[in-house]
């Protein structure tokens, strides 16, 4: 029996009998990926808001735009390519950012002050 | 990898999903965990890309400008969705050329809602009403989903479907409270598009083995059942308020619980519709194919004059 889910957002779909990434198609010359990245409003910073594929950057630029700007979500892209990014490894998290672990000093927190004194 | 370690990751992974926390494209993951989500997250673009030719049908013959504008800007939205969706696939390893042929050739399927016709007008209205109301009810829940990258594709295509469901009302509204054609337009089209609304959540899955893992995987978390009777509890009265009759004589509200009891759901229709019986299967596939063998000689273009730049900057 097939079963299906609704979670799938618009309409239920088969969760059994369906294949995934079989390899069945030949990798075709897709055009690169490109991640995107958005200054809502003057003054913040530009965050990562998802990718998309485009074959130069111009073109990349524009789909961006349509894509995640159609109702002024935006003052300022980005778009950079995928494989230009380099990135931490999740394998390696624990040992990457222990040397921050142990130094609870550098916070403000860690310090007591004296009840009813303030601008410290 | 030994399978010490591979326990050690499994525990890792299952208390950052019992933990309410996020897994992240490049976290080791069970290799079903991945598959589910490649595979539901391919099958939901599917439906939003489908889903934009039962609409694009009327944007020619939209009653005026303004809900041409409208429907345009509606119709531009669930392809954006698609693009998020199969981005969102790409960050698990998929290939996206090969799930869009999963598509063009049947393997992978869409949503049943939209191989039905849209007749007239009314229908756009009721879509969007009720199709649109249907997927919010259901990814909603979605946008605290264990996988970031589609629960964060999922805030942004839930903000937009609160747009697409009340443009959807406020034309049934119209055209419920306009000449007695335009009523029995409206009623018509809720006739024929209740019941399949329904179907939207999918039968029953209370003991469905694929439903129990992807909850204890946090990529859901209510029950198809679940998700129905919300939708029915929130629908019924917007119909109320319109003045039409919803299509089910079994239909009674639980003074005690304050939800609808509604009748038997016809499931030999679902199955028939999502094997390919539908009326409208074979358009909606062909014209997919159709779109996307007609552009290829866009796709080319394109490759070919950025290969020439990049030429000629290197020159
Ligand atoms: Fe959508
Ligand atoms: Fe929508």
């Amino acid at each position: 029996m097939t079963s299906f889910t609704s979670a799938d957002g618009h309409g239920a779909v088969p969760t059994s009998g369906v294949p995934v990434d079989e390899g069945s198609v030949p990798h075709r010359s897709q055009a690169p990926l490109w991640e995107v990245f958005v200054r809502s409003k003057r003054g913040l910073s530009h965050t990562h808001v998802g990718s998309l594929r485009a074959p130069d950057a111009v073109m990349a630029l524009r789909n961006a735009r349509d894509v995640y700007t159609r109702r002024q979500e935006g003052v300022s892209l980005w778009v950079v390519p995928s494989t230009e990014i380099v990135a931490s490894s999740p394998d390696e998290k624990d040992a990457f950012f222990d040397p921050a672990g142990d130094k609870p000093y550098r916070h403000p927190t860690f310090y007591d002050v004296p009840e009813g004194l303030t601008h410290l | 990898m030994s399978e010490q370690l591979q326990a050690e990751f499994q525990a890792a992974f299952q208390a950052e999903v019992d933990a309410d926390g996020r897994i992240e494209p490049r976290d080791w993951m069970p290799d079903g965990y991945r598959r589910t989500l490649v595979r539901q997250i391919a099958q939901h673009a599917h439906s939003e890309i489908i889903g934009m030719q039962p609409e694009g049908n009327w944007i020619t013959r939209a009653p005026s400008l303004r809900r041409k504008c409208i429907l345009v800007a509606k119709v531009q939205d669930e392809a954006g969705h698609g693009l998020y969706l199969y981005s969102a696939a790409e960050t698990l390893g998929a290939d996206r050329d090969e799930l869009l042929d999963l598509l063009h050739t049947g393997r992978q399927k869409y949503s049943t809602i939209f191989n039905y016709p849209t007749t007239s007008w009314a229908d756009v209205a009721a879509i969007g009403w009720l199709v649109d109301g249907a997927a919010i009810m259901n990814q909603v829940p979605l946008t605290r989903c264990s996988y970031g990258p589609y629960a964060r594709a999922m805030t942004r295509v839930c903000k937009e479907e609160s747009f697409h469901q009340r443009q959807g009302f406020e034309a049934m509204t119209v055209l419920a409270n306009g000449t007695p054609a335009q009523r029995q337009m409206a009623q018509d089209a809720l006739d024929r598009w209740w019941w399949p609304s329904l179907m939207m959540f999918g039968p029953s899955d209370g003991d469905s083995p694929n439903s129990a893992q992807s909850m204890a995987w946090g990529i859901k978390r209510f029950s198809n059942d679940e998700l129905r009777q919300r939708f029915v509890d929130a629908t019924v009265p917007q119909a109320e308020h319109l003045g039409l009759t919803v299509p089910d004589p079994e239909l009674r509200l639980d003074p005690e619980t304050g939800s609808y009891a509604f009748g038997e759901i016809d499931w030999t229709e679902f199955y028939a519709v999502m094997k390919g019986d539908g009326p409208c299967n074979r358009d909606r596939v062909r014209n997919r194919v159709a779109a996307h063998e007609d552009g290829a000689w866009v796709r080319e273009a394109a490759a070919a004059y950025a290969d020439k730049q990049a030429r000629r900057a290197a020159a």
